[in-house]
């Protein structure tokens, strides 16, 4: 009996590891250029975000990125999973204007945003947004790492991947060039150099740390409710797995006579 | 059947007059199941867990969701920021209809080993393809929901061929849109039908049931079952087995929801649907690549629809067309060989629908297409009448017959019995 039992724990054990470990990055190859494989503290069933890390990200994304992307699904109320207290996130909010409204004029009105407001977006809609871009669209950044394959990996090697363009590849008026963009050339001219942003805390500016920390903070912003996930998961996990050894036990107890037949 | 006798005065009063605990008793309790069932036969309850699941999850899901265009990519969204625990119930909604497939296509192959499918057997078989062909309508209906860009193209695609119905088909298209394209009206009745549709799955669930209940399972051998010595009442022994294996399941399940819910999905989903950027690829969810793959390998538009198509009606006509008097592949040894080649054939199908149609693809889904109807229009009718047969043995409690099945009865009986 003892052998059947570890048999199957074996082969349901030898299942669940596979899906939690080895089956994730099968699915790298992004759109088509070349990716860097990075490792990230929110990978894998004990995956966590590191709040620092989200903070010196967020920084990045409001001073460089804000300008073309929104963060439409991310209301300043969320920056707490950041380790913002109250008190900074209505500091952060009252930073940005959104417009309100009517009033009992009936007029719209600019005000303060509270924490309740989601972070504006920077172009009223997306004809606005192609206007000011040279006809690309600069999409919305709450589900990119969500929305691209192996996205972590691929929003990295798209923010490090601008590079001169090899010998007689023609790059328009523009267009830049890009190792990991599918196709090489994109509407988006290099957002980050490295060393033009000055962190808190003394943060490593390099042009690498800089995405590593903007990746993690859009890892955040897609998947905001990560950590809770796999942190009951493993709780799950657990309770499955004693339930597992629980329904076969009884299982083997009631068949018992069956088998002496 | 003896009425069972109940002790708590309100039962007894109610059954009386009202006979629901009789019948619970009859048909979960003492009904007689063969007792050599493997593991295989866990998958029909597990079939019926998901369908629960699917249904409580996605009524929850429907009270915050926004059937509308504008609105519902962002309400999906909602659910999974601001709803409490909504990101939990999406990804069991999501990841259960794919699980409910990969269940249901083991059933099905289950089925087709054992020969399920035989007299008198057949209603029961139909049935399950019926219920196939509703879950395929109600997951790819379902799918439209989210309303990202594989919804609205994966929508476009698939409404489109219809169009290839000789005379009427553009009437067809329009009309079931709702208008000149995938649109709000199109949303708004996929997600009513949507709504409807696993109840209907119900409604045929319970018939399979019913007509399943009349003969009883099948089991290994694929022989009847001969008397009282060859089963064993449902409860407690059945209950048991198929308690641990939805523990198992569940176990499984529970690593894909809570580790990696989108691994089975695709990222384009997360990008609102948008009408006027087609996607470089468009590709349904993996449990259709088999069937978009033949669709694609027809050179002909109308002539995929049917093919496709007719990848079911096949199984619908099955038990007439393998006429072989044994059920069980365990005593057809060329059958037994044809169905390993036509699983193979099916996950290479699978394969297929899921790479570009071009080049080698193309070829080697044509043959693949051919080779899954030649197994079920031609080798299944002339396996009939030109194989072979083993001896059957006499009973399930007595598995051993004289000529040539000698190796370990001991060892065997072992394994029928688990
Ligand atoms: C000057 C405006 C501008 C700034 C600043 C900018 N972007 Fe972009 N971004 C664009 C445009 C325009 C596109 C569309 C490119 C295209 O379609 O070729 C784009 C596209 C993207 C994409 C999508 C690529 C894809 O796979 O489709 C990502 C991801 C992205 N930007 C991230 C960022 C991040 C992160 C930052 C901040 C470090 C940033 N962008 C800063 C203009 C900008
Ligand atoms: C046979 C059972 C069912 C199957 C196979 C099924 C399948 C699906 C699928 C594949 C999706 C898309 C998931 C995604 O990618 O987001 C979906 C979404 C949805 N389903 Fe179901 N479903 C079933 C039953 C139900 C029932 C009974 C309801 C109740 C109304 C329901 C309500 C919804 C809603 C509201 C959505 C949109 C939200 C979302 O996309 O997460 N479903 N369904």
């Amino acid at each position: 009996m003892f052998k059947r039992v570890s048999q199957i724990i074996c082969a349901g054990g030898i299942a669940v590891l596979a899906s939690m470990g080895g089956m994730a990055p099968a699915m790298a190859a992004g759109a088509g250029g070349d990716i860097v494989e990075h490792d990230w503290t929110f990978d894998g069933p004990f995956g966590f975000f590191d709040k620092a890390s989200l903070q010196r990200g967020f920084q990045v994304y409001r001073e460089v990125c804000a300008s073309c992307h929104g963060l439409e699904y991310i209301a300043f109320r969320n920056f707490s999973d950041l380790g913002y207290s109250e008190a900074e996130i209505k500091a952060i909010a009252a930073e940005y204007d959104v417009t309100d409204g009517p009033n009992e004029e009936g007029e719209m009105f600019t005000r303060a945003a509270i924490p309740a407001d989601r972070v504006p977006s920077p172009y009223a809609n997306e004809n606005a947004a192609r206007a000011f871009n040279g006809g690309a669209y600069p999409p919305d950044l709450s589900l990119i790492t969500k929305a691209r394959p192996n996205g972590a990996n691929y929003l990295y090697s798209l923010l490090v991947g601008y590079k001169d363009a090899p010998q007689g590849k023609e790059v328009p008026d523009g267009m830049y060039y890009n190792t990991a963009y599918s196709g090489n050339l994109i509407a988006m001219p290099q957002p980050l150099y490295g060393d033009d942003i000055e962190l808190a805390g003394d943060g490593d500016t390099s042009i690498e740390a800089l995405a590593e920390d903007l990746v993690a903070f859009l890892a955040w912003a897609a998947e905001p409710e990560m950590e809770s996930r796999k942190r009951t998961g493993i709780a799950v996990m657990l309770f499955l797995f004693v339930m597992c050894f629980v329904s076969y036990g009884s299982m083997r107890y009631i068949w018992a006579d069956i088998k002496k037949k | 059947m003896s009425s069972p006798e109940f002790k708590n005065p309100v039962v007894k009063w109610i059954d009386h007059r009202l006979p629901v605990f009789s019948f619970m008793h009859h048909e979960l309790h003492e009904y007689p199941t063969p007792r050599n069932l493997s593991y295989l036969w866990n998958l029909g309850s597990l079939a019926g867990l998901a369908l629960v699941t699917m249904i409580v999850t996605g009524i929850i899901l429907a009270m915050h969701y926004t059937p509308h265009v504008d609105h519902a990519f962002e309400s999906v969204e909602r659910i999974m920021r601001d709803v409490n625990h909504g990101w939990l119930i999406r990804y069991i909604h999501m990841n259960g209809a794919s699980f409910f497939f990969i269940v249901v296509y083991i059933h099905i192959f289950r089925g087709l080993y054992y020969g399920s499918y035989k007299a008198p057997r057949e209603l029961l078989w139909i049935l399950g393809v019926l219920i196939l062909l509703l879950m395929m309508a109600t997951a790819f209906m379902g799918y439209v929901l989210p309303w990202g860009q594989m919804s609205f193209w994966g929508a476009t695609v698939i409404t489109n061929l219809f169009s290839a119905i000789p005379w009427v088909g553009d009437s067809i298209v329009v009309w079931l849109w709702g208008g000149f394209s995938v649109d709000n009206p199109t949303l708004s009745r996929f997600f009513a039908l949507h709504y409807l549709m696993p109840f209907m799955i119900v409604g045929v669930v319970i018939l399979h049931i019913i007509a399943l209940h009349r003969f009883g399972s099948n089991n290994p051998l694929g022989i009847d079952v001969s008397g009282k010595q060859d089963t064993i009442p449902f409860h407690p022994y059945y209950t048991s087995k198929d308690l641990f294996g939805a523990m198992v399941f569940l176990t499984i399940f529970a690593s894909a929801i809570f580790f990696y819910p989108n691994f089975l999905g695709h990222p384009d989903n997360y990008i609102p649907a948008n009408p006027l950027q087609t996607p470089a690829h468009i590709v349904p969810e993996w449990y259709f690549l088999p069937f978009y793959a033949i669709l694609r390998a027809i050179p002909d538009k109308l002539g995929g629809v049917l093919f496709m198509f007719g990848a079911i009606a096949v199984l619908f006509i099955l038990p007439w067309l393998d006429r072989s008097p044994v059920r069980s592949g365990r005593f057809r040894p060329l059958f037994k060989l044809f169905f390993w080649v036509l699983l193979a054939d099916c996950v290479l199908l699978g394969y297929l629908g899921g790479k570009p149609a071009e080049g080698i693809y193309v070829t080697l889904s044509r043959l693949a297409t051919a080779y899954y109807f030649i197994h079920f229009l031609v080798i299944l009718p002339l396996l009939s009448v030109v194989e072979k047969t083993r001896p059957l043995p006499q009973s399930i409690s007595m598995p051993v017959t004289g000529a040539g099945m000698s190796a370990a009865p001991a060892a065997k009986r072992g394994k029928a019995d688990v």
